[in-house]
């Protein structure tokens, strides 16, 4: 019997098996920011345990709340700074070099195929797109990950989500994920690695990739995972050609964690996407799903272009190419924050941020910020934001509040006419 | 802190109860465990449900439906329950890792077939429900107005290990 990408990493990296079923796996990867890692660090001193296990394979960032808005996130920052500067953790990003995890790790070329990664934060799947297993995990898991460099899970079973045929314009990975957690549910993949495949896959980048895996946890997913390839390679190169004497022979390296034909599924889904429209969320549950054309005319008041599902490069070109020699609406507020600062230079240069400042929205610099509803754009009670984050919880964006998540498109469309909008229907 | 996993029980009836419900975003700017305790469930949607009433107070046992837990990994959710004297959940099923959040820190989230979370419930209407966890012996007993019930429930051999050892930090430290 073959095995999954999943299988494969698993046995690669298992350090011990206490009891059958429990694998305890060494990790390549854990990741901190400023929100999960005080909790653990406190707790460390507190054990009288403050030590890392590898100052590389550690990576920090303070991008929740940042620059700091009050005295309890500066605080949370400088635990954070201060751990990290007491074990010279040697990558760490602090203002100014600073963004949203989930896109600045992936950007620095630290997530490789094969790579065991956790961190304290559920969007940890993102790092999937890579053909690596990363999983969110909570404060206890990070503490021992920090200071032993393992983690404990259950046997990974293996959803295989198979896309077929070829998205039409105006349709983005964000309205397929969407489409597919509707099609899950919000517990459909729980305890599951979900595995994307298939053309549609194979024809993405690696930003929309990371978006697709990114909402994997929404469907309950431990992981959302995808073949490492020539795309992957790519988007690797500048770190990798030391190690390789061209592509080809890392792609052909990387096809050693493809799953194999004959691996045992738990569930293989197949969906031809051909037809597949702009997608949205109505409700509090991600799982609640249907075409932008059924909401189309519902009034927002604020729209939110950003965070660690859609705020990386191709999402504000998306974004921008709608809004370009237009003015959003009077009655809505727009907010863009570029992911990270390469993102946010590479908008500059490009002319997106001039377009998006054109148009009237307000940019702001690389952070979660409204994603989490704790800074920079909190909803009102009563209020309704038109977001390309991934979560739609009641309360998420600032209490009382309603979240619509959609692809950049139609966040940008929607912005314009300040009523929910399918993009391809701007004249 | 010793766990303790018995006492009055709340009933949450609704699925997909997220951590953000649980626990809002805007208290993870605390650093100690016992700071967020005001605030327990205090974004909970649920017809009837008091954040601040005198069930939620009282309760030491959560008993709730599908998919508990869902959402953000923050482990304050299960701070929060700790926190405030519930250290036992029983639900149909969770979040993986709110469920692995809840057993690292030394503390139950069982899993329950729907028939037997029905049942849970049915006795909810009689009155105030005990309802007192034997970990070892895998079995949970239900009072309420002087009648017992029991439900049998399994347990991962590693979790029975977590919640015995204190949890994964006590666990892994002698381990590796
Ligand atoms: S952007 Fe939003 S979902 Fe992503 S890591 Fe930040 S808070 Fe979490």
């Amino acid at each position: 019997m073959g095995k999954t990408i999943a299988e494969k990493i698993f046995e690669s990296h298992l350090r011990d098996e206490p009891f059958s079923g429990t694998k305890v796996l060494d990790l390549d990867r854990v990741l901190c920011h400023e929100i999960t890692t005080p909790v653990a660090i406190a707790d460390l001193e507190w054990r009288g345990k403050d030590r890392v296990f590898d100052k590389d394979k550690i990576k920090a960032v303070i991008d929740h709340v940042t620059p700091s808005k009050d005295t309890k996130t500066a605080i949370q920052a400088k635990m954070l700074r201060d751990w990290a500067r007491r074990h010279e953790i040697t990558d760490f990003f602090d203002v100014g070099h600073n963004g949203v995890c989930h896109a600045l790790f992936p950007e620095k070329g630290y997530i490789r195929p094969g790579f065991t990664v956790i961190m304290g934060d559920s969007h940890t799947c993102t790092h999937g797109a890579f053909g690596a297993f990363a999983a969110g995990v909570g404060t206890t898991d990070l503490e021992v990950g920090i200071l032993k460099g393992v983690c404990a899970f259950r046997e990974p079973a293996t959803i295989r989500v198979n896309l077929t045929g070829a998205l039409s314009a105006g349709v983005y990975a964000k309205d397929v994920i969407l489409y597919v957690i509707g099609q899950l549910g919000v517990n459909g993949a729980t305890d599951r690695v979900i595995e994307f495949a298939g053309p549609v896959v194979d024809a993405m980048t690696m930003e929309s990739r990371m978006t697709l895996c990114n909402m994997a946890i929404e469907a309950g997913g431990t992981c959302g995972i995808c073949m490492p390839d020539e795309v992957t390679v790519d988007y690797l190169w500048p770190f990798i050609q030391e190690d390789y004497a061209d592509k080809a022979a890392a792609v052909a390296d990387y096809k050693k964690w493809h799953s194999d034909a004959d691996a045992n599924y738990d569930q293989v889904l197949d969906f031809n996407v051909s037809s597949l429209e702009p997608q949205l969320t109505y409700g509090y549950k991600p799982d609640c799903v249907k075409a932008v054309a059924e909401m189309a005319g519902t009034p927002v008041d604020q729209i939110y272009i950003g965070t660690c599902t859609n705020g990386r490069i191709e999402d504000l070109r998306e974004a921008a190419a709608v809004l370009k020699g237009r003015r959003i609406a009077d009655t809505v507020r727009g907010i863009v924050s570029p992911a990270t600062p390469k993102i946010f230079r590479e908008a500059l240069a490009e002319g997106i941020i001039q377009i998006f400042m054109d148009a009237g929205f307000c940019v702001t610099n690389p952070t979660c910020g409204a994603c989490l509803g704790m800074s920079n754009g909190v909803l009102a009670e009563g209020e309704v934001c038109a977001s390309t984050s991934n979560r739609n919880f009641n309360g998420r964006m600032g209490k009382g509040g309603m979240v619509h998540l959609m692809s950049p498109a139609t966040a940008a469309a929607t912005a314009v006419t300040g009523k929910i909008t399918d993009a391809r229907t701007l004249s | 802190m010793e766990k303790i996993f018995k006492g009055a029980t709340i009933f949450l009836d609704r699925s997909d109860i997220n951590t953000d419900e649980i626990i809002p975003a805007k208290y993870l700017t605390e650093v100690t465990k016992e700071a967020l305790k005001p605030y327990l469930l205090e974004d909970l949607k649920l017809d009837g449900f008091d954040p601040k009433g005198e069930a939620l107070k009282n309760a030491r046992v959560v008993v709730s439906r599908q998919n508990f837990g869902c959402g953000s990994s923050r482990e304050h959710a299960p701070w929060v329950f700790e926190v405030n004297d519930v250290h036992t959940i029983i639900a149909e099923g969770y979040a993986r890792i709110f469920r692995q959040n809840m057993f690292n820190g030394g503390m139950l989230a069982i899993e329950l077939p729907k028939s037997d979370i029905d049942a849970l419930f049915e006795l909810s209407a009689q009155g105030i429900v005990n309802i007192d966890v034997d970990v070892d012996g895998q079995k949970i007993v239900a009072s309420v107005n002087g009648v017992d019930k029991s439900f049998a429930f399994e347990i991962s051999e590693f979790d029975k290990a977590l919640v015995k050892s204190g949890g994964w930090v006590e666990f892994a430290d002698e381990r590796y």
